[in-house]
């Protein structure tokens, strides 16, 4: 096929999706590079599913268009798109055999048939599943069902490999088996992925690329580490992992970290990219895996570092990690989790927050 | 002393009622094969030769191959037609659906009688002569709403994801229905085709209104031989009549089982 590197595989331009007044995809803009893993993260209802089913051509964009390898397929019917689709619940076909549904696609290509057996049998048996032809979906476990429609879908070799919650329908150990396989295949492969969770672990461990959407709208793009360690508001620190929010003013430069007062009477030292002025409402966000819990006997922290002296009010033990609520002396509670450590601390015992200027990162208040 | 229970009283009472059921279905079985000319208990003896008679029969002959053709054509045609029906009403929208569905869905709930005399007004009012091909159109009219109902059920059964993989792999609408939908559609046309056949090779009321003398159909013909005496060729008759009608489903119903080994939904 004819190559055209500039384009990027798949490219939104001002996408909406209204389904009568519901606006379920808000003006998207989006660019899914060659051979990346692009994920869309969002909480229930925001717009993942509509976005991809876009892409597929099982729903109209109401506005805007979509480009595959630089073509506009607004109009293009589904069937002669070449994607390979994966779907929640595998909708393998309960009528077919494992090797019919794997060659279904094939059929459709003109494939020679001594080719066909062939291109199936390698897809069986990149999935593992060598030798299984011959069996119907319902003799399949949830995992192998899934994994004949990963075949099903690779063996056409699609422009764009699209995923909508494919391991929610698995239980907690299979997932991660799972999500490793589907990771390897796809760099193996280096086929486009644009895959929907609403798993942030899924989506950090697995992505090139993540979109965070709410109400259809995206709130922020980037990698893993961009997006959970630089989230651009409020909603993206709270959604990826536990961020504790702490509100205060901006009094001023300190080298290059910025002093907040904080609405309780305390002071904080964020690191800061951008230039804030004294006065400048602000919310400091700090995750809970970056506290340093340290019995309030052992020596405080130095100027910068900022410390946060209170009660454990609350602690769950999650096996690698500890969870503690710690409240301050004005009753707000911050969350921490820390590793375990020799002898972890209990409850009503009073403990110091520690947590260095470079962990804190502040967000305009809004 | 004796108690009679509550729920002794209640077999006793489902006995009775089965009974009343059964019991004159029995009687025409029984006398069937009886060989003489006015049935009455104890049986003389046990004879075929009503069934002889019967296959002598040109007239009752007729009739029979009449209904067998008529049943069939019907299930034929009104599985042809319920299937796209079907596919409308549940896969896609137009303006007016739920009123046409509805339309559809009438003849179950207006009177034999009443869809008869209709049918002959409009026939009467084309100005065209009772054939048998009014009756088919009757027939196919009488057993719609039922397949509609079993095709449409099963339709809402079969989940869209399976048509939309199909279509991204490549299949077009069409390959779509005739790969995928149509062949998990297949136990409800069959279980269709049935019913419809059945429905129409039972059916008297109606069917009183728009056979002519050439084309009589089974329960119609009974129906004009008991005007003149209660032969006892009629209990044969009623005996073959309730065979087929029975063993139809069961035949069916283990060809489905048999084919459908393994092709579940979900
Ligand atoms: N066919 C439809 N008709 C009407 N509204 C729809 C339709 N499909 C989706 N919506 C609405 O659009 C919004 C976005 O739905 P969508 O399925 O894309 O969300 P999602 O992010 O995939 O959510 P989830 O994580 O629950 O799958 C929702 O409010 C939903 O109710
Ligand atoms: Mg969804």
């Amino acid at each position: 096929m004819n190559q055209e590197p500039n384009h990027p595989m798949v490219q939104f331009k001002g996408v909406v999706k209204r389904f009568d007044k519901l606006v379920a995809v808000e003006k998207m803009d989006l660019d899914i590079a060659r051979g990346s893993f692009v994920t869309l993260l969002g909480p229930s209802g925001c717009g993942k599913t509509t976005l991809l089913r876009m892409v597929a051509g099982l729903e109209q964009p109401t506005e805007g268009d979509i480009f595959i390898k630089g073509r506009r397929i607004n109009d293009v019917p589904i069937h002669k798109r070449n994607l390979g689709m994966i779907f929640q619940n595998y909708a393998l076909f309960p009528h077919k055999t494992i090797f019919d549904n794997v060659a279904f696609g094939l059929k459709y290509r003109k494939v020679a048939k001594s080719e066909v057996k062939a291109r199936v049998e390698g897809a069986l048996e990149l999935v593992r599943l060598p030798g299984y032809g011959n069996r119907k979906p319902a003799q399949l476990s949830g995992g192998q069902q899934q994994r004949v429609a990963l075949a099903r879908a690779i063996v056409i070799q699609p422009d764009v490999l699209l995923m909508d919650e494919p391991l929610s329908a698995l239980d907690e150990n299979l997932r991660e088996e799972m999500r490793r396989e589907i990771d390897n295949l796809q760099q193996m492969l280096g086929v486009t992925t644009l895959f929907v969770t609403h798993d942030q672990r899924e989506a950090l461990s697995m992505s090139d690329k993540i979109v965070v959407m709410k109400d259809g709208r995206k709130q922020q793009e980037g990698s893993p580490e961009e997006v959970y360690n630089e989230s651009a508001n409020h909603f993206v620190a709270d959604f990826l992992g536990h961020s504790n929010f702490l509100n205060g003013t901006v009094i001023g430069a300190e080298g290059d970290a910025t002093r907040v007062r904080l609405e309780n009477g305390g002071e904080l030292l964020a690191a800061s990219s951008q230039q804030w002025f004294p006065g400048d409402k602000v919310e400091a966000v700090v995750r809970a895996q970056k506290f340093q819990i340290l019995s309030d006997l052992e020596v405080p922290a130095s100027r910068d570092m900022n410390s946060f002296p209170g009660r454990i009010i609350e602690r769950s033990y999650m096996g690698g990690e500890v969870s503690y609520f710690v409240e301050q002396r004005d009753k707000t509670v911050i969350h921490a989790m820390s590793m375990v450590r020799t002898r972890p601390f209990r409850r009503g015992e009073d403990v110091v927050l520690v947590v260095a200027a470079r962990h804190c990162r502040l967000l305009p208040k809004t | 002393m004796f108690r009679i229970s509550g729920w002794s009283l209640i077999r006793l009472y489902t006995l009775l009622v089965y009974i009343f059921m059964f019991a004159p279905i029995v009687a025409v079985v029984i006398l069937s094969f009886n060989p003489q000319q006015f049935g009455s208990f104890p049986m003389q003896g046990f004879s075929f030769q009503w069934y002889l008679k019967l296959v002598q029969n040109e007239a009752i002959l007729s009739a029979f191959k009449n209904s067998l053709l008529l049943g069939s054509l019907t299930a034929v045609t009104v599985t042809a037609v319920a299937i796209p029906a079907a596919m409308a009403f549940v896969r896609y929208d137009f303006p007016g659906k739920n009123t046409l569905n509805t339309l559809l869905l009438t003849p179950i709930m207006i009177p034999e009688v009443v869809l008869g005399v209709a049918l002959l007004l409009f026939i009467r009012w084309l100005q065209q002569p009772k054939s048998f091909l009014l009756l088919l159109m009757g027939h196919v009219v009488i057993t719609l709403p039922y397949v509609l109902l079993v095709v449409q059920a099963r339709l809402v059964g079969i989940k869209r994801v399976y048509e939309e993989a199909a279509m991204s792999l490549g299949a077009n609408p069409l390959q779509t229905f005739k790969e995928i939908t149509l062949p998990l559609l297949t136990p409800a046309v069959l279980a269709g085709m049935l019913f419809s056949f059945t429905i129409s090779f039972d059916d008297v009321t109606a069917t009183l209104f728009w056979a002519t003398a050439q084309n009589q159909t089974v329960p119609v013909k009974i129906f004009g031989m008991l005007r003149n005496s209660i032969s006892p060729e009629i209990n044969a008759l009623g005996t073959v009549m309730i065979v087929l009608t029975i063993s139809t489903p069961l035949i069916a119903g283990y060809l489905i089982r048999k084919f459908a080994r393994g092709g579940t939904i979900n």
